[in-house]
């Protein structure tokens, strides 16, 4: 049963795409231009946040929040990244495509050379995890019958084992260089994160034709 | 002095009140022109009583105890209590049974969503008229309500709730996995319907490409040409009751704002054949939903057919408004 929420943005006017900004949005314009979306716009140093281009509506906003504009209908399709939907799980967004780039891990590191895991997995029961993807990371542990303490942080999670908040970090892994640079390594693999094009359910349902139009030309666009 | 409510409750002041009563005014006018009578039920049922459609969520999420120490619990819908009235005090009734109702409901919220714990569903109850039939005249009350509330944009999915589940077994699929994969439907998680059906043995890439292409098949009449392109027997049945309802409807006049909707997949576990969703252009949520229930009746000792419908109240009432701003605007 799902719950009832009371969310009043509406799907009407030019379909209205969520275009993320930050790591993926280099990314991403490539993509919509390769789709016929003109972004040059996008691309200036205008510093709105709403642009108009060969017929939609593409607002630009972090990536953590497109679940959240996409849930509510506030924007009708959207990108992100898989991070961002494990993360959001209880997002009711439809996911339609991987569209394959930005492509990094999700991953459990410590120190190098540390045995600071393991010694208080075995010694404590516990271990004490900094991240900034709380839920995902319960679930990873949960799923393998560890207890953990979470602690969440908002900045930069490869501080934490280094002053001695937490044994390790479960955080979000593109080329490695952070964590080596911040003497840490990857000590498991959680799970591998893409970008996706995700929908409204409404949206999906009642335009139908140009969000099928529009899966199919990201599609196209993706595989190049 | 504030004191606090709890999270997803509220009050409601006269200005809304009087909009609300307005409006569930001409629901129940809707209703009961067509026989529906209105009833109403115990807010608080036993729970034993409210689990028994079979579906977790129906039993409802808040529960406590009584002075005898029986499990009580707050409805989640009214199709569990209009059930267990129809069976106990409609037993040796002439078949069809029509109910209408504007109720309370309970759910579980989740925190700062907006989400309410509380809220009103209008719907009705029609037991004891088996499909196409059955499902054509809950289709035509629920437009007429629609046409009351002054949603005219608003827009009825209709699909079939054994769809998927045949199409699984057909291809083998059973038991986890098979519920693993339903739930991907259910959330509409293509990205990982088509991982995790790549993944089972015996797939190839025909079954997952006719899986995936089903999810994403919606629109008019249209849409039943396409599914018949892809081979399967669950998918022929499916087709078949979906278009002599698609036809009973249309013959009446009444299919203009249906769209035909092979992806769609309601979680509640008691549905059987036609589903329906409710979407309006105004709102990015669901207005409200229903279908058939062929096998319900039967866990409550009266072996009867059933279907019906609930919108969700506060949700019609927002689209209401900004269809009228919409309309005021003239656009």
């Amino acid at each position: 049963v799902s719950s009832v929420a009371s969310s009043r943005a509406k799907a009407d006017g030019p379909l209205k795409l969520a275009v993320p900004r930050g790591a993926l949005f280099g990314e991403t314009l490539d993509l919509l231009d390769g789709a016929g979306i003109d972004t040059a716009e996008l691309r200036g140093d205008s510093r709105s946040l709403i642009f108009e281009a060969s017929g939609m509506t593409l607002v630009t906003m972090r990536p953590s929040d497109v679940p959240t504009y996409v849930e509510a209908g506030a924007a009708d399709v959207g990108i992100t990244g898989k991070d961002v939907l494990l993360e959001q799980g209880d997002r009711a967004v439809y996911e339609l495509l991987d569209l394959g780039f930005g492509r990094c891990r999700m991953v459990l590191a410590g120190r190098v050379g540390d045995t600071k895991l393991g010694e208080a997995q075995r010694r404590l029961g516990m271990m004490r995890i900094a991240t900034k993807y709380p839920r995902t990371a319960e679930r990873h542990f949960e799923a393998t019958g560890r207890q953990v303490e979470l602690i969440e942080v908002k900045g930069s999670v490869e501080l934490a084992p280094l002053i001695g908040l937490g044994d390790g970090i479960v955080d979000l892994v593109a080329t490695g260089r952070t964590l080596e640079d911040n003497d840490l390594e990857v000590r498991e693999e959680i799970v591998e994160c893409t970008a996706r094009f995700v929908a409204n359910r409404v949206a999906h349902k009642l335009r139908y034709a140009e969000v099928d139009e529009l899966t199919a030309r990201l599609r196209e666009a993706s595989a190049r | 002095m504030i004191h606090p409510i709890p999270p997803g409750s509220r009050d409601v002041l006269p200005d809304e009140m009087r909009e609300l009563r307005r409006l569930s005014r001409a629901l129940i006018e809707v209703f009961e022109e067509r026989g529906y009578g209105e009833v109403a039920t115990p807010t608080i049922e036993y729970e034993e009583v409210l689990a028994r459609g079979g579906d977790r969520d129906a039993a409802g999420s808040y529960r406590f105890f009584d002075e005898n120490g029986e499990v009580l619990a707050l409805r989640s819908d009214m199709t569990m209590p209009i059930a267990r009235l129809a069976a106990s005090r409609y037993a040796d009734a002439e078949p069809p049974l029509r109910f209408g109702y504007l109720a309370s409901a309970y759910r579980p919220v989740r925190p700062q969503r907006g989400q309410m714990r509380e809220f009103v569903q209008a719907g009705v109850e029609l037991i004891g008229a088996p499909a196409p039939q059955g499902t054509v005249e809950v289709i035509e009350v629920l437009e007429a309500a629609l046409d009351a509330a002054g949603l005219d944009r608003a827009v009825i999915g209709l699909g079939d709730a054994d769809l998927y589940r045949q199409l699984l077994t057909e291809f083998g699929i059973e038991g986890a996995a098979r519920n693993s994969l339903l739930e991907r439907l259910a959330s509409h998680d293509i990205v990982g319907l088509e991982a995790e059906l790549s993944a089972q043995p015996g797939i190839g890439s025909m079954q997952v490409e006719t899986c995936v292409r089903l999810s994403q098949l919606r629109g008019g009449s249209e849409v039943l040409e396409e599914a018949r392109e892809m081979d399967c027997a669950a998918l022929r049945r499916a087709t078949a009751q979906l278009q002599t309802t698609y036809e009973a409807l249309a013959e009446r006049g009444a299919a203009d704002r249906v769209q035909i909707d092979l992806g769609l997949l309601r979680d509640l576990g008691y549905y059987s054949g036609a589903i329906l969703e409710v979407y309006d252009p105004a709102l990015g949520h669901i207005l409200g939903g229903g279908g058939r229930y062929d096998g319900l009746m039967k866990r409550f000792g009266l072996d009867l057919p059933a279907a019906g419908f609930a919108l969700y109240l506060e949700r019609v009432h927002i689209a209401q408004m900004e269809e009228e701003q919409r309309r005021g605007r003239g656009s």
